[in-house]
């Protein structure tokens, strides 16, 4: 890290993906980010690279390369098995201070938000973190605020020069990196002109994966890193890594909740097990009208709505709820709220974001098989 | 005049604020309906320093002023009238006279009590035909050696049967009437002391009301409160002081109401729009907001009253009758804009409507109110 | 042994959220609350005084009215509060202000037995980054996603939530710990902490006492020595009114899906 000099910007090339392994598999942050980093790199006309840290990872070098890396730069050491955030800092700070790439991309896990700003601090340098979408390119990213924003037209055009420490400064060679802020109520676009490289941690999920290409994969090249590190430099030990199952979420914190009303009464249990099915794949909980939990199909603990809990997921699926006001009081604040129902008169679909007028008992299998298909295929 | 609360005041308000958001209204509808005494909310409320908060520090309270402990029932009568009547009761019916007449012994005794050790307190007055007319008590006090031995029971005893520690109001000299009460200090473990009838009652249903009994029941000596023969008088000016909790649970009532029938009203939409839309909706709102403010601006005015003047036996019981008859008022009027879901108990307004009956009755009943005050003014 | 909390008064996102005509954020309409995640490491650190009798010490970079905020946690228990306040420090990005919050931590001066406990992240930004950033200034080992914390003389038994699980740490003090909900259950104020909290001592560090501490360099602080900018900030498209799906067959379902999937919110 020695005479490493951050703000000298023209000195950095390459655009570089933090590919996290944990117990020597990738996650499947890592291919959406190589994906994107191709993109980056293409739009930049440099190589893209991906910085893989483990105990015996090498062989994992060649997929990534399917993914679209050009180069993978592997740091084997038993120090680095499992993540800690010292090995990890020092080993990624030492050889991009060597190796100088403009953007550094890290999956925002929580792995990836604990290193992610350490490396900023030491390199002296700005990140952005959990992503949603970036962009190199200018024209790209003002078709994407296009579509993407209610911005003025006038005002989009500008984007293409920012003011930095008083004087207009041309991002043309800028990452911007769009996040959103204020519980998503607002959405920014940061850059880090003077510093480099440029970096950001990305929401996992978000950036689609690629297509895999076997030519690319064989293609890839492989090199292996220098790097000095000891036992002295952790100051960490980690004792035991545990693989538990979620905890049950309650109804309030969940994400997702699936509710069932009295439109199950014809098949109580296999209106209850079409949602519990829907929130497994959704990966929320079920909830219920006042019909339901008074009638004895759920416990009360699933109520949703004036006499229960007030949920606000970021998907609220209403099966055969007509959505009378004491329930639409539990549950209007929903990110987004899907009503499957057969009256298609019922108020529920007055404040549904989609409805469908139909058969739960049809209807919700069908859509469980489509969410699978859409999940499957990011 | 300046209409400011003291910084204090203001974070009691959000922080009693807070506790009743996410300890107490949900689980207000369940202690109504089950009667059950919210035990653990009562736990929380002494590790918060909101049981007991009018005592002074050196006694383990808060030192808070009377102003923020009204401030406190109105918060949480906001969700649960039970609960605020049983701070209510605890703080102003029990702490108070023990601070205000106790000897520094029975201070340094019950007070740390009342506060760190999670004692739940209660005041013994009323008896079956000593209602209005305390006078006519016939609950006595005789004093035997080193011991007053009590006989007699009174009803209607808030925090009767979860309650360690009583003030309690008998007859040391039958004789000399209102003259010949006298109040004392009594552990729930004193020989002799009974717990009687559990009332069922039309609201409150989480505050435990009970009879209690004193069949030659032992208190010592020292556990009179005050001198033999002033019990009325303290009675009296405990109760002026306990008005002004009564006042801030009725007005605290009332918001939750006006609260829950504005919430309502803006979301319900029949004829096509909102209820909220419609005239006869606003004004109804209008009559409401008038209300509280007023109820709001006696109810502190009769605190400050009591903190910075000798008498308010005025203040205090302008501010009880105001607010409990405005407390049914605005509950009623809440109730009837959410129509038939009012009357039901998936909304809290009937049992709102329910608790604020008993504001025009205990403590005083209104006429009682009328009667103290009009003599005062009138002399 | 003192514990350093370090807080963020933050507008509250859990209701309304403002927005002026210009994608700003208009702060004035909202309420302000401390962020929910640093309350989690207030309580963390009043944990610890309840068992060792240590001495917490709250502290937070803002605006004068941030005041408000420290005499709350002081009212809940904090024994003494820290305001870093100066114009200088303004517009700070979060390289810039956990360079500010170290250095403040360093005036304070951090012993072998201290601890600094951190939200894991603030709601406004979300960015988690202030944390591992003062951590890595103050040259300490850092435990980010902290579920459960116990303490057996200078060592910490740490685990930090993962995705699918937990991993297990074991650090020494002095070190920096980020905390999330599921740590613990904050305690409220208390009606005694409130009586006691303008008593309580409450220090402002402003620009001239931090300026020639080593850990700043002057030119690092505020909006002009951040390394980012804000390009444009906007606000997404308004949710539109809901829409009824035509048919309810497969061909439906797929197409909710899609939409669901386009929109990443499955």
């Amino acid at each position: 890290m020695q005479n490493f000099d951050s703000s000298n910007v023209s000195a950095f090339k390459d655009v570089w993906v933090f590919c996290e392994q944990r117990e020597g598999k990738l996650m499947p942050t890592d291919f959406e980010l190589i994906s994107e980093g191709r993109k980056l790199a293409d739009e930049l006309g440099v190589k893209l690279v991906g910085l893989l840290l483990g105990d015996n990872v090498e062989g994992l070098a060649k997929e990534l390369g399917g993914y679209g890396a050009d180069k993978v730069i592997v740091a084997d050491d038993p120090r680095l098995g499992v993540y800690t955030t010292d090995a990890y800092t020092k080993v990624i700070c030492d050889i991009i201070a060597e190796e100088k790439p403009e953007i550094f991309l890290i999956g925002a896990t929580n792995i990836g938000r604990d290193l992610g700003p350490r490396c900023a601090a030491r390199l002296h340098t700005g990140l952005c973190a959990d992503c949603t979408h970036l962009d190199v390119d200018v024209a790209n990213y003002q078709d994407f605020l296009r579509n993407n924003s209610v911005l003025a037209e006038e005002r989009i055009t500008k984007t293409d020069s920012a003011k930095v420490l008083g004087k207009p400064h041309d991002v043309a060679k800028d990452l911007k990196m769009t996040r959103p802020a204020f519980g998503g109520n607002l959405m920014a676009t940061i850059i880090c002109p003077r510093f480099r490289p440029s970096m950001a941690t990305v929401r996992p999920g978000v950036l689609k994966k690629g297509a895999y290409d076997e030519t690319k994969a064989n293609a890839v090249e492989v090199v292996k890193a220098g790097f000095e590190l000891t036992d002295a430099d952790l100051q960490t030990e980690v004792v035991e890594v545990v693989k538990a199952a979620k905890k049950l979420v309650d109804l309030v914190g969940a994400e997702y909740v699936v509710s069932v009303g009295r439109g199950i009464s014809s098949d109580v249990e296999g209106g209850i097990k079409i949602a519990e099915e829907l929130a497994e794949v959704l990966g929320g909980v079920v909830g219920g009208s006042r019909a339901a939990i008074d009638s004895g199909w759920l416990s009360a603990d699933h109520q949703v709505g004036q006499t229960g809990k007030t949920v606000h997921p970021k998907i609220y699926v209403a099966l055969g709820i007509s959505g009378a006001i004491q329930h639409k009081a539990g549950m209007q604040e929903s990110e987004c709220i899907i009503a499957v129902n057969k009256n298609a008169a019922a108020p529920i679909f007055e404040i549904a974001d989609y409805g469908i007028n139909g058969d739960l008992f049809k209807v919700g299998p069908m859509l469980i098989e489509a969410i699978k298909a859409a999940k499957a295929a990011k | 005049m300046e209409f400011k609360l003291s910084r204090e005041q203001e974070l009691v308000r959000k922080m009693v604020r807070e506790f009743t958001e996410n300890e107490i209204a949900p689980i207000a509808a369940e202690t109504d309906r089950t009667s059950q005494y919210p035990a653990q909310t009562i736990d929380d409320l002494f590790r918060y320093g909101v049981m007991g908060m009018i005592v002074p520090k050196e006694y383990g309270g808060a030192g808070a002023d009377d102003l923020s402990g009204a401030i406190a029932i109105e918060e949480i009568s906001k969700a649960c009238a039970s609960t605020g009547d049983i701070v209510a009761t605890h703080n102003g019916l029990c702490c108070g006279p023990i601070i205000a007449y106790g000897t520094e012994e029975q201070k340094q005794k019950y007070l740390p009590m009342l506060t760190k050790g999670r004692k739940v307190g209660a005041f013994c007055l009323t008896e079956a035909d000593a209602g209005s007319d305390a006078s006519k008590g016939t609950t006595t006090a005789v004093l035997d050696g080193d011991h007053y031995v009590l006989n007699g029971s009174k009803i209607f005893i808030t925090n009767g049967y979860v309650a360690d520690i009583f003030v309690v109001f008998a007859m040391t000299d039958p004789s000399k009437g209102t003259k010949g009460i006298s109040a004392f200090i009594v552990e729930k473990d004193f020989p002799g002391f009974a717990v009687g009838k559990h009332e069922v009652k039309m609201g409150l249903h989480g505050s435990p009301t009970a009879e209690i009994i004193f069949q030659d029941c032992i208190v010592p000596k020292e556990n009179l409160l005050g001198v033999e023969g002033k019990g009325f008088s303290i009675a009296m000016a405990t109760l002026d002081g306990g008005r002004i909790g009564i006042a801030a649970q009725a007005l605290g009532i009332a918001e939750g109401a006006y609260q829950e029938a504005m919430d309502f009203a803006k979301v319900r939409v029949q004829f096509g729009r909102p209820i909220a839309k419609f005239q006869n909706s606003q004004f109804v709102f209008a009559d409401m907001y008038v209300g509280i403010e007023a109820g709001q601006l006696l109810t502190y005015k009769a605190a400050v009253a009591k903190m910075t003047q000798k008498r308010f036996t005025v203040e205090a019981a302008t501010a009880k009758l105001f607010c409990s008859e405005m407390a049914n008022k605005v509950t009623t009027k809440a109730l009837q804009m959410c129509g038939g879901y009012g009357y039901t108990n998936d909304y809290p307004l009937e049992r709102m409507m329910r608790d604020a009956k008993i504001t025009e009755i205990y403590e005083g009943t209104s006429e009682i109110q009328r009667v103290v005050i009009s003599g005062n003014i009138l002399r | 042994m003192k514990i350093i909390v370090c807080v963020k008064q933050v507008p509250d996102t859990s209701g309304k959220v403002a927005v002026k005509p210009d994608g700003t954020l208009d702060r004035a309409s909202m309420q302000t609350i401390t962020n929910p995640d640093d309350l989690n490491a207030v309580e963390a650190a009043l944990k610890l005084k309840d068992e060792t009798g240590c001495e917490v010490i709250v502290v937070t970079m803002g605006p004068p009215p941030a005041e408000g905020m420290l005499r709350e946690l002081l009212a809940r228990g904090a024994d003494r509060a820290v305001l870093i306040s100066a114009r200088e420090f303004g517009g700070s990005d979060t390289y810039a202000t956990s360079q500010i919050i170290a250095a403040a931590i360093d005036h304070m001066g951090l012993e072998n037995d201290d601890i600094v406990f951190c939200g894991r992240q603030a709601i406004d930004g979300d960015t988690a980054q202030v944390g591992p950033q003062i951590a890595e200034k103050l040259g300490l080992p850092q435990v980010t996603y902290a579920q459960d914390i116990k303490k057996d003389g200078d060592s910490l038994t740490i685990q930090r939530a993962l995705e699918d699980g937990y991993m297990t740490i074991k650090v020494k003090t002095p070190c920096l710990i980020t905390c999330i909900k599921e740590l613990n259950e904050p305690r409220y104020m208390s009606v005694g902490g409130i009586y006691e909290a303008y008593e309580k001592p409450m220090e402002v560090y402003d620009y001239n006492l931090l300026k020639d501490n080593p850990l700043i360099d002057v030119n690092n602080i505020g909006l002009a020595g951040s390394p980012t900018n804000i390009l444009i900030s906007f606000t997404p498209p308004q949710k539109g009114a809901g829409q009824m799906l035509e048919g309810a067959d497969q061909a439906t379902c797929d197409k909710l899906a899609g939409i669901l999937a386009e929109k990443h919110i499955i």
